[in-house]
């Protein structure tokens, strides 16, 4: 779950990590009046759920009230498009008013569990800042890791000299380590699977301030903080993703004509790819989990029954366990079932309960073909696109 | 010979008493060999003393090893025990640990990952369909309508395509020694070079096909144990995921790339570079096996 700005920059204030003064708004008047009570510029920054928006206009600075003002007039309301958002972008309801700071070096440091080792992992850069991500594709020895124990536990003093080594001041090394402990600490306590700060600003003073903070809690770690879940990052997932999930179907919006109802993660990726690569655009992606009922599969084909963008329903779907063949067929009967709308079915299933399966959809009243395997599936779905253009 | 367990090994089930639990249980009692299929014994903490499905449940892994011998365990307990569940057989030493539970908390994988440093667990999974030795051994929730013995090993981040998989095998007469799913998740236990090392190891398996996605580190980790030295047996890598957009979960939680790592593009150079045949569908695997 991505936490937005202010909302990451909430919890990394309840573990010490020094931010400039700043307040949400929700309106342009709003934002001129935030920026009257801090005095001085200030950085005005949408607040959506995905990074690079300083180099999509996401952040802009304000010298006065009224161009504070002009700022979040621009952008709220807006659908900011950046290289981490989808192609239409994410609606902007609130902006971040921030105090800007001046400061002569900025430094990089994030956290994440690294894969390979299965530890949490300190990666750091001696210079932060909006082009980091690309100077580090062009140089990626910028970044230097350095693993923790399991439990976030590290030894201080090593850690200091690998902050000392990729080139902290001396004035600056104890604010540095200060602020990597109480990510550490927020890391952990959290679990969240990243935490970034970039750029940390190292003030004239011997200080450092966290000017942006990134933060990704894990999803299935929820359950066990109530109060970080209910922040929610609903504006980032579409509504019919959300319906999809609450029923046991995870479940990919896109743009295409060919609905994928779909069983298992890998044969969902492997339907996609098969698709694109046969001429055809997916509508979606889908992955029937294990405990799905029929009703609730119903559910996730009424999503791609009630997209007017689809014009075919590709199942391609391997019964066993709790998920036969059959319940798939009962679920396409249940999701026609007082609709108006029905679109042909290209219906190819293998496994256990398969036969029965297939009888069940032959029957339905609408035209349905049994194709012999995955690769004649896409292709005879792809066709019919072709024959009926909208 | 298959790898992980054998046809005569003994299971346990923590968390069999639940829906799912109990579904699945029931399922791979009846297709293993022998009266119960090789399972021993379930574990449900607060249960201990009772019977389910005509075997006995105790309330700790450990009260279960002392009465019946287990030698691997199966967790289908809920996400947010799943880790204790891991930990305590971990603690108890059970050789062959499998976990099918989805959605476990990664940093609770950080820990189980630090407790199996050093011990003698072999953890397969989380969020794996588990170990099947066709015709003789099920510890997991795989579709078996179409497993047959022979001389293919899998190991595998999706169970779904593993049936598709299977299914195509089985039909063109090559059956297989052991399939394993070493799950979606970015943190788990053994992955494919564990499995790689362990299939050129068994005599009974004369290739082995590779299932893989996008993200996660596992197929370059494989691409680094066959560059090492040669591999011997021919190996099949189908990867799926090439189209999906970079930045958005599909599915596993494996599949979101993070710093760069994982498109099926660089996977698949680097595999290719060892010598690994690749398919690009499931309708292809036999064909690459063949060729």
């Amino acid at each position: 779950m991505y936490l937005h700005e202010a909302h990451a920059k909430d919890l990394l204030a309840r573990y010490g990590v020094p931010l400039p003064e700043g307040h949400v708004a929700r309106s342009p008047q709003e934002a001129a009046d935030h920026a009257t009570t801090l005095g001085g510029p200030v950085a005005v920054k949408a607040l959506i759920h995905a990074g690079g928006r300083g180099l999509a206009g996401g952040v802009r600075i304000a010298h006065t009230p009224d161009e504070a003002r002009s700022h979040a007039a621009a952008m709220l309301g807006t659908d900011l498009v950046t290289a981490q958002t989808r192609s239409r972008g994410e609606t902007v309801h609130e902006v971040y008013v921030e105090r800007a700071l001046r400061f002569p070096r900025s430094f990089y440091l994030s956290l994440i569990i690294d894969q390979r080792r299965a530890v949490p992992t300190l990666l750091a850069a001696a210079e932060g800042g909006t082009d980091l991500e690309e100077n580090a594709a062009a140089a990626p020895a910028m970044i230097q890791k350095y693993p923790l124990a399991a439990d976030g536990s590290h030894n201080p003093a090593a850690l200091a000299a690998f902050l000392d080594m990729l080139g902290v001041p001396d004035g600056h090394a104890g604010a540095v380590l200060a602020v990597v402990e109480s990510l550490v600490r927020a890391f952990v306590d959290s679990d969240a699977t990243l935490i970034e700060v970039n750029p940390l600003a190292l003030m004239e003073d011997g200080t450092a301030t966290a000017i942006d903070a990134k933060v990704i809690l894990d999803g299935n770690a929820l359950f066990r903080h109530p109060d970080l879940a209910a922040l929610g990052d609903t504006a980032r997932a579409d509504a019919t993703e959300l319906l999809a999930q609450a029923n046991e179907i995870n479940f990919v919006k896109m743009d295409g004509e060919i609905g994928l109802v779909v069983n298992g993660a890998g044969l969902g990726l492997a339907t996609h790819d098969m698709v694109i690569e046969a001429g055809g655009r997916p509508a979606n992606f889908m992955d029937i989990r294990t405990m799905a009922t029929a009703d609730q599969i119903a559910t996730g084909i009424g999503l791609l029954l009630d997209d007017p963008g689809v014009r075919v329903l590709l199942v391609n779907v391997h019964g066993g366990g709790m998920t036969t063949c059959d319940r798939i067929s009962d679920a396409l009967a249940l999701a026609m079932e007082g609709r108006d709308r029905s679109l042909p079915i290209i219906f190819r299933v293998a496994g256990q309960n398969a036969q029965e399966a297939r009888d069940a959809a032959t029957a339905l009243p609408v035209p349905c073909i049994i194709p012999g395997d995955m690769t004649e599936a896409v292709r005879l779905a792809v066709a019919e696109v072709a024959r009926c253009p909208s | 010979m298959p790898i992980l367990i054998a046809p005569d090994t003994r299971i346990l089930v923590q968390g069999m008493t639940g829906r799912a639990g109990s579904f699945y249980t029931r399922l791979a009692m009846e297709y293993g060999t022998g009266d119960t299929g090789g399972y021993v014994a379930g574990v449900t903490p607060g249960k201990g003393g009772t019977t389910h499905l005509g075997l006995p449940v105790f309330g700790t892994v450990a009260e279960a090893v002392t009465e019946t011998s287990p030698t691997a365990s199966i967790v289908m307990a809920p996400a947010p025990v799943a880790a204790a569940a891991m930990l305590e057989a971990i603690e108890a030493a059970i050789p062959t640990l499998v976990c099918v539970t989805e959605r476990v908390p990664v940093l609770d994988m950080v820990r189980v990952r630090d407790a199996l440093r050093g011990g003698r667990t072999a953890l397969v999974g989380p969020n794996s369909q588990g170990i099947l030795i066709p015709g003789a051994r099920k510890l997991g929730v795989m579709s078996t309508a179409d497993a047959a013995p022979g001389g293919i090993g899998i190991a595998a981040r999706s169970a779904s395509l593993t049936s598709e998989v299977v299914a195509r095998l089985s039909a063109s007469g090559l059956g297989q020694s052991t399939t394993v799913g070493v799950g979606g998740d970015p943190i788990h236990g053994i992955g494919f070079a564990e499995c790689l090392a362990l299939f050129r190891d068994d005599p009974d398996t004369e290739a082995v096909v590779l299932i893989g996605e996008l993200g996660g580190v596992q197929e370059e980790e494989a691409a680094d144990f066959l560059a090492a030295e040669p591999y011997g047996k021919p190996v099949v890598a189908l990867l799926v995921g090439r189209h999906a957009p970079e930045d958005r979960r599909m599915g596993h939680a494996g599949t979101v790339s993070v710093l760069g790592s994982g498109s099926i593009a660089q996977k698949t150079a680097l595999l290719e570079s060892t010598g690994v045949r690749i398919a690009a569908t499931p309708d292809d695997v036999v064909r690459a096996l063949g060729s």
